[in-house]
């Protein structure tokens, strides 16, 4: 142990702690700008600078260790000074548009601009005047913005193992780009997101889309339909003021109506179709000797990595498409029938958690409806904004139901949003149909929790299912290195792109760390105890769905509505 | 085109290997062709972003076609008795330049090179790598107007 003192105040820390470390120890909080909890520390912006006792020179407290002994000051005018000059020079190279960028107000550059009380800045400003990079669906690329911290090439190439972006010419000329300096659609990106979670400010965003959906409410013509993921529930609260996990779906129902929403509808339902389906194909594999193992496939940032760095694994792909599609696809056919709707007047909207969805979307054979399935998707973010537009007051909101046959849920759905969700949910099901018994336990707690890799043995009657989950795609990468190789024990393996799953998707609100994640989930399971159906094959309205259309999981209808297929993307390089 | 990975292979277990093998493409290119960067990335077992990011970072490196043209000259014995000498006058007095400059709009750049395995038609120059064969003073004005 090091005995420091931060400020006056002492304190004793581990040796190989960082001042950083230790002022948080001592309730000192030090200002950072490339810091990131969860990443190596990159020590490049300066913006932590203190003042070290007998050193002439300021230290970064980010990556600078502790010695027993030592005496730090963390604001000493000084301190105050360097910090001040750092911030002029950051901010005479930064385009200062805070009113009208998408991080006003949720921006660690604008935050510390505010805390420093920065007003004039002596230096001449020149900001590099380069173009947006909107060639995805997904998302936007300012590079004016970028202040160089690197969080975002750090959370793609080790948390996501894609490795599009990088670091182009140096010094003064420095810029942070997508591989060869090339747009990010011509890069491996698969648009997960994970960049703009990391992105301290406005240089990474999502694709905003929010006029095209006020435009389609103002629309008369239009039945404006939504279909909310399993994973909004438990964060949307963060938009709004309220705590993880705090807002009651019903009241967000409600909330969803004021926004001009006709017809609210359920993705869990389709989550829930999803396992009667997907476990059907994975007992189908099972007997009649398929590819496995059979990887899961609701993850279009999963999807995308797959079809972009393993093209020839394919065919262990689950074929279902995701709840989001598959919702899009009977929405105009199923559901319009049984309301009497026209379809090709539904507009039909997903709140997404995920930024990969919007290309998913966009993908040119999601059409089996014979329409566009689904026509916009927002972000949990967008739908932030557009509560706040609208002024409401959750606090006195009445609370609403979902509306009929696409709207009913059980527990099995709302842990799709967790990584293991998908397994857990899919466990359920396939033990009663495999074994005609009742599931006396229904936690299958291994498959819980941010453990990178998550893997059991599940005992089925006597036949014996290896399964495995991997979360973030630095971690599908080991599972599906491990498949290539020939040498993967398992069955059945669950994939989310995003690190802790949906909840932790490109489109949510943003997570500075990863315990963010953490509290969504422990969010998930509480909402999973709480309700009274808890397998999908309980789904009453799913069940009514089989009764009347489908007639049989991996029937005709389904495979006409409800599965896909996947292309090698062919990028030139990776 | 030139076979990058071979020449990348030819550095690979050298210390700052891809350092030495983007001089050695340079030399050949006059710039680091993107499959030369895409080549290197894998002989070395790094993301192609990597790969890039190490073109950028040094000045002497430039991964943009400089829009130079160069010419080389064969020197070796076959050219040299067909009269590569007046060639290279012919050469030098065309551009206002000698053997190893660069004309002053960055258009040209006049370089020795070994044999070029086009010994049937002596002598022979190179542009860009493209062999033109049976050189005398006269054709050179015809043949620069190409690149003009
Ligand atoms: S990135 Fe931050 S500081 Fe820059 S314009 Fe946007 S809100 Fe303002
Ligand atoms: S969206 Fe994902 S893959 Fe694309 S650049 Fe960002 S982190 Fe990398
Ligand atoms: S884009 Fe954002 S995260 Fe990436 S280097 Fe720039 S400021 Fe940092
Ligand atoms: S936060 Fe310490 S140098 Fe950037």
């Amino acid at each position: 142990m090091a005995n420091v003192t931060i400020d006056g105040i002492k304190v004793s820390v581990p040796d190989g702690s960082t001042i950083l470390q230790a002022a948080q120890v001592a309730g000192v909080r030090v200002p950072t700008l490339c810091y990131h909890p969860d990443q190596a520390v990159k020590a490049n912006c300066r913006v932590c600078v203190c003042e070290v006792e007998g050193q002439r020179l300021l230290q970064a407290a980010c990556s600078q260790p502790v010695y027993d002994g030592m005496v730090v000051k963390t604001h000493s005018p000084k301190v105050v000074e360097a910090r001040k000059t750092i911030l002029e020079l950051i901010l005479a190279h930064h385009p200062q548009d805070c009113l009208s960028c998408i991080r006003n107000q949720n921006c660690e550059l604008q935050a510390l601009a505010e805390e420093y009380a920065i007003r004039e800045n002596p230096f001449e400003k020149m900001v590099r005047g380069l173009p947006k990079d909107t060639s995805t669906p997904s998302i936007v690329r300012d590079p004016d913005k970028c202040v160089l911290c690197r969080r975002c090439v750090y959370a793609c190439s080790v948390f996501q193992s894609v490795n599009a972006l990088g670091l182009e010419n140096r010094g003064n000329h420095a810029m942070v780009v997508p591989s060869l300096g090339k747009d990010l659609l011509d890069s491996p990106c698969v648009m997960c997101g994970q960049c703009i979670h990391a992105c301290p400010v406005g240089a990474i965003t999502e694709n905003e889309q929010i006029d095209e959906f006020l435009a389609a409410v103002a629309d008369p013509d239009k039945v404006v339909v939504t279909q909310i993921a399993p994973a909004i529930r438990v964060a949307i609260g963060e938009e709004v003021g309220m705590k993880t996990g705090e807002m009651p779906m019903e009241v967000f129902v409600a909330g969803l109506r004021q926004l001009g929403f006709d017809y609210v509808l359920h993705t869990n339902f389709t989550a829930d179709l999803t396992i009667l389906e997907e476990g059907n194909e994975l007992l189908k594999r099972l007997k009649e000797g398929g590819k496995l193992p059979m990887f899961t496939s609701c993850s279009p940032g999963w999807i995308n990595f797959c079809e972009t760095f393993y093209p020839d694994l394919l065919d262990n792909l689950s074929t279902c498409k995701s709840p989001q599609q598959m919702f899009g696809a009977l929405v105009k056919t199923y559901w319009a029938e049984k309301m009497g709707i026209d379809p090709a007047k539904i507009y039909s909207v997903s709140i997404m958690p995920c930024t990969a969805k919007k290309f998913e979307a966009s993908r040119p054979e999601m059409k089996d409806s014979g329409f566009r399935d689904v026509d916009l998707v927002l972000t949990t973010r967008e739908v932030g904004r557009l509560f706040r537009m609208a002024g409401i007051d959750f606090s006195k909101l009445a609370p609403s139901k979902f509306d009929s046959w696409m709207g009913a849920y059980t527990g099995a759905a709302v842990i799709f949003g967790a990584t293991g969700g998908v397994m857990e949910a899919a466990l359920r099901t396939v033990y009663e149909v495999v074994t005609g018994k009742t599931l006396e336990d229904l936690n299958f707690t291994f498959a819980r929790g941010m453990e990178g890799i998550k893997e059991a043995e599940i005992d089925l009657d006597g036949t014996k299912v290896k399964v495995a989950i991997g979360h973030g795609l630095a971690n599908a990468r080991k599972l599906m290195d491990q498949v290539r190789a020939g040498q993967s024990p398992y069955h059945f393996i669950e994939i989310m792109a995003c690190p802790g799953g949906c909840i932790g998707g490109g489109g949510q609100p943003l997570t500075k760390a990863n315990v963010k994640r953490a509290e969504r989930i422990d969010a998930i399971y509480v909402e999973d105890e709480g309700l009274p159906l808890r397998k999908s094959h309980e789904n009453p309205e799913v069940k009514v769905l089989y009764e009347e259309f489908l007639h049989e999981p991996l029937g005709h209808k389904s495979h006409e509505l409800l599965h896909t297929h996947y292309t090698p993307k062919n990028k030139k390089f990776l | 085109m030139a076979d990058y990975k071979e020449i990348i292979t030819r550095y690979k277990d050298l210390p700052g290997g891809i350092i030495e093998a983007y001089h050695a493409i340079q030399k050949e290119q006059s710039y680091l062709p993107e499959e030369a960067i895409i080549a290197a990335a894998e002989v070395f077992e790094i993301p192609v972003k990597d790969a890039y990011g190490v073109a950028t970072f040094y000045s002497m490196f430039s991964v943009k076609s400089r829009g130079k043209n160069v010419i080389r000259i064969c020197e070796s014995a076959p050219c040299h008795i067909a009269g590569a000498a007046d060639v290279v006058a012919a050469l030098e007095k065309e551009l206002g330049i000698k053997m190893g400059e660069t004309t002053p709009d960055g258009k040209f750049a006049l370089e020795f090179t070994e044999c070029v395995g086009q010994c049937q038609a002596t002598p022979v120059i190179t542009i860009n790598g493209k062999p033109y064969g049976d050189i005398t003073a006269d054709k050179i004005p015809a043949i620069l107007a190409e690149y003009k």
